[in-house]
Parts: C-alpha cells; sequence; structure tokens
C-alpha cells in the first residue's frame, strides 16, 4: 500500500466565527446563515449580521444544489498544489438559495463547464480535519 | 471649486528603469522622490507629507526612515495598485485642511528582477475570508478571468474585441522610449497567445518589470512661486466593491460608484475628458472599467473599444504610454496613471502627446476584480 501524498493545496484557516460551517461539511452538510433578527441570509458565515449587527445566528441547511454563475480554467498558479493540479476550475456557484459561493468544479472535464450549468455540492475530504464543498455537474 | 482645488499636482517622475537586479526597492523609492522633487523645483528638506504603499504593512515608517523624512502628515493607505490614485486624493484634502503643505508621494518596487508572480502566485489564507477563497485556488489573474467570463455570457463580449484594447496600447507603447514592450502585436496575435486563465490570454495580461514613481502634491499658493506649470485636482471619489454577502454582480465595479461622483466634483461630463488613464491589470479590467464609469452603457464595451476609439487621434485616447500591458506593472501601476496624466496635461509627451489636452481622468483598480477591489477616479485638469 502506498501512502496517500500530503494535501499540498491551502487549507482554510478555520476560526471561532466559522467553526460551524466547517464542521457542517466534515458532515457532508451545506450550510448557511440566516439572522435571527432581519432574516438575511449571507455568506460566507460570520458572527454579526452586516445588515442589521444582529449576533443572533440561524443556521439554514442549504439544498447544496445550484448553477455555475461564472468560471474559469487556470492553466498557471504557480502555488504548492496547484501547480501540479492544472488545469482546475474555479467558479462561483449560484446556489439555489440565492447566494454565490466560490469553489471548485470537479467531476467532469474542465472544457465541458458552461454558465448556468446544474450543479451540486460534492465535498472532498482533503484532511481528516478539514472537507471542502466542491461542485459537479447534477445528476 | 472643490476644496480639493486648493492643491496641485507640483512635479512628477517616473523611473526609467525595468529591469533593476542592482537596485533595491527603497533605492527606486528614492531616486523617484529625487525626480519629482526636481520636476517639481523644490528639496527634500521641503517635504512635510509623505505617502506610499507597497513598502510593507507599517512600511511607510522605514521608508520615511531611508528618506530621513519627520512627515507631519503621513498617508501609508493600501487598497492595492490604486492607492497612489487615493493619496494623490489624501494629499489634497491634507494640504487643504493645512496638515501639510509639500506631500510626497512614492513608489517602487522590484518585482520583476525578484520573479514575483504578481498575476499567478497564488494567495495566502491570513484574513478571515479567504479561508472560502484560498482552497479552491483564486490568483489575482483568474479573479479577473472570472469576471472575464461572465461579462462574455451576459453580454456577447468577445475575445477580439478584448484583444483591441491590448493592440492599441501597444501602438502607444511604441510611441513610448521607456515602454517595456514596443513592438506591434495584432488581434491574431493576442488570440494565438496561450491561455492563462479562460477566457484571458497571455496578451490579455500585464506585464510584470520593476519601476517606480513619485508625485509632488502642494498647496496652489506655494506652487506659484515654482517653475512648472501646475496640474489642477479637480475632483475625486473612492469606492470598494466586495463579495457582498455572497450576492455580487461581478460585471459591476467601484468605478460604478467612484466614477460618477468624481466627475460630479470636478464639474465635468464624460465628453469633457480628453484622456483616460485606467488601470490595465488586464483587458477585461479597461473594458469594464469604462462600461462602469459610464463612457458607455453597460455590456457596450465590446463595441465601444473598437474602430480605433481609444487610439491617439480617437475620440477618447487611453493609457498612452502602453499602460500596464505593455509599458511597466511592477505590481502596483497607480502611480503611474496620475504620472502620464499630469505629462499629458503639461504638453509634453512628444510624439504620443494628446492634442489640446485640459482634462484627464485617472482610475485605479485594486486588488482582485471577482473577489474585492477598491476603485479611486481623479479628474484632473490643465492648469
Amino acid at each position: 500500500m502506498t501512502d496517500k501524498p500530503k494535501y499540498a493545496k491551502p487549507l482554510p484557516r478555520i476560526d471561532q466565527e466559522t467553526k460551524g460551517f466547517w464542521e457542517a461539511c466534515q458532515r457532508h452538510e451545506l450550510y448557511l446563515q440566516r439572522c435571527g433578527a432581519c432574516g438575511q441570509l449571507r455568506y460566507y458565515p460570520r458572527a454579526l449580521c452586516p445588515n442589521c449587527l444582529s449576533d443572533r445566528i440561524e443556521w439554514v441547511r442549504a439544498s447544496g444544489k445550484g448553477t455555475v454563475y461564472t468560471f474559469t480554467v487556470t492553466y498557471q498558479n504557480q502555488a504548492p498544489g496547484f501547480r501540479d493540479a492544472l488545469p482546475y476550475v474555479l467558479a462561483y456557484v449560484e446556489l439555489a438559495e440565492g447566494v454565490r459561493v466560490l469553489t471548485n468544479i470537479v467531476g467532469c472535464a474542465p472544457d465541458q463547464v458552461r454558465i448556468g450549468m446544474p450543479v451540486e455540492v460534492e465535498f472532498e475530504d482533503a484532511t481528516p480535519s478539514v472537507t471542502l464543498p466542491k461542485f459537479k455537474p447534477a445528476a | 471649486m472643490s476644496a480639493l482645488e486648493r492643491a496641485v499636482i507640483a512635479g512628477v517622475y517616473e523611473h526609467p528603469t525595468r529591469w533593476a537586479p542592482d537596485k533595491t526597492q527603497y533605492q527606486i523609492c528614492a531616486e523617484s522622490a529625487r525626480g519629482a522633487l526636481a520636476d517639481a523645483g523644490l528639496a527634500i528638506g521641503d517635504v512635510d507629507g509623505f505617502l506610499t504603499a507597497g513598502v510593507g504593512p507599517i512600511g511607510i515608517m522605514t521608508l520615511a526612515e531611508h528618506l530621513n523624512l519627520k512627515p507631519r502628515f503621513h498617508d501609508g493607505t493600501n487598497i492595492g495598485g490604486s492607492s497612489f490614485v487615493a493619496h494623490v486624493l489624501h494629499a489634497a484634502a491634507a494640504i487643504a485642511a493645512g496638515l501639510c503643505e509639500v506631500a510626497l508621494i512614492v513608489y517602487g518596487s522590484t518585482a520583476s528582477s525578484d520573479r514575483f508572480a504578481v498575476g499567478t502566485g497564488g494567495l495566502t489564507a491570513g484574513d478571515v475570508p479567504d479561508q472560502f477563497e484560498v482552497p479552491f485556488g483564486p490568483t489575482v489573474l483568474n479573479a479577473y478571468a472570472l469576471c472575464a467570463q461572465r461579462h462574455m455570457h451576459e453580454f456577447g463580449t468577445t475575445s477580439e474585441q478584448l484583444a483591441e484594447i491590448a493592440v492599441t496600447t501597444r501602438r502607444h507603447a511604441g510611441l513610448n522610449p521607456a515602454a517595456k514592450f514596443r513592438d506591434p502585436i495584432t488581434v491574431d496575435d493576442v488570440l494565438a497567445s496561450r491561455v492563462v486563465s479562460s477566457p484571458l490570454h497571455l496578451l490579455d495580461c500585464c506585464i510584470i518589470s520593476d519601476g517606480g514613481g513619485a508625485v509632488v502634491v502642494t498647496s496652489a499658493a506655494r506652487a506659484r512661486d515654482l517653475p512648472r506649470r501646475p496640474v489642477r485636482i479637480l475632483g475625486g471619489a473612492e469606492s470598494l466593491c466586495h463579495t457582498a454577502m455572497g450576492r455580487r454582480d461581478l460585471t459591476d465595479m467601484a468605478a460604478k460608484e467612484s466614477g460618477p461622483r468624481a466627475l460630479a466634483m470636478a464639474g465635468v461630463t464624460h465628453a469633457d475628458v480628453d484622456l483616460c488613464m485606467v488601470y490595465d491589470s488586464f483587458t477585461i479590467t479597461v473594458l469594464m472599467t469604462l462600461e462602469n464609469l459610464g463612457f458607455c452603457a453597460k455590456g457596450e464595451g465590446g463595441a465601444f473599444v473598437q474602430g480605433g476609439r481609444l487610439g491617439l487621434g480617437g475620440a477618447l485616447p487611453l493609457n498612452t504610454d502602453g499602460g500596464g500591458l505593455s509599458s511597466n506593472h511592477p505590481g502596483m501601476r497607480g502611480i503611474f496613471l496620475v504620472i502620464e496624466a499630469v505629462k499629458q496635461l503639461r504638453g509634453e509627451c512628444g510624439e504620443r502627446q494628446v492634442k489640446d489636452c485640459e482634462v484627464a481622468l485617472c482610475h485605479g483598480t485594486g486588488g482582485m476584480l471577482g473577489l474585492r477591489h477598491s476603485g479611486v477616479t481623479m479628474v484632473l485638469g490643465r492648469g
């Protein structure tokens, strides 16, 4: 058995404001925040609602479905991890709930990706403690 | 008349180097300061305001030390490449408020000889929002490509239209002896260059060079005794554009806010602008900036940049020095927008001089267009 190569791409620096999101990702669940006072849905998660500055947070489970809002096939990135994974697709996915999320499109050839394409979340267990929400063409 | 008009630009200097492995960043800053002060007819001892960016988070102090300055006003605002356009506005406001009288704005960089991958080096996770971006591989370059792709999808903008911008500014660079790349290119050359991050080709991207520059801002009263014809600061405005809780329209820019405010303060319209100096990190940056500033409607940028409009002799000459696409881009280009605008307004540009140049608009974009960026618009007038 060969050792799995060490994960070389940058990892999220998870903090007090965001750990709920990342813990949900580890359970392969995608969560958004809604303000408990004014109802504003937001991405990324944070402690206070920028709309009304309330710290009442409701976690809302997202459907994990959306469409590609925009994307780019990246052929050059000198950063460790990425330089060995070229080309890759960086994209904004517009979730069914209405917010746009920066992510990668996986599960298809980069030249198959189109704006408007239906996609669904695909969790990548990058390390034992970090799972990343990526997206693949919807089934 | 805006209070900014109590101040004027008295001197500028663009460092001629594009490759300076024998110099430090600080030396380029010092040489640029020397050039701009000489241009203004002032001495280093006259400087009582100091503004810079790009020398580290609190590098303004070490650079002030290096120049042995004891400024009574200083500003190290760093909002990316647009910082230096903002510095001119901040210096003018400080002078109008009596906080200082002679402000020196300095920039220097050895990005090229340091082999710094400005656009494709990947980003590091430092600030809170980075954790939702950096794991997925954004670079400076692909963050702009995201906007280009969306713009093409919504409005039918083509790679040929974007290429037109690179071709036009390269032609301008051919008239600038200091420009790094001066040989003409065609639309086909741009389209044949490799795709770095779709839909952007290599020749859609600014170059990487070493370089630097400096600008001296002083009071209109003080400028009366100086040899150069001063350049007036007619108006200016700043704005930020970010992911907006997940609702950003990627074809919107900060320029949409700062442009109209700056023009209104200056009391001029788009038709009055004789020269546009727009931060051209990428061709798409120029096209979207012109739309967002209101020179054409949203979505019409593709047709607007065609047909020679942006060339010398066209209706809206743009980036007459060759811009970041061809002349120089040491990482933060904002100061060069100001320097070229000042030289054009003083009528010193020789072969690339815009005829009867009376009003110039500078717009700096700093940061990453598809993630978060700053926009600073400034309108300058002939003295």
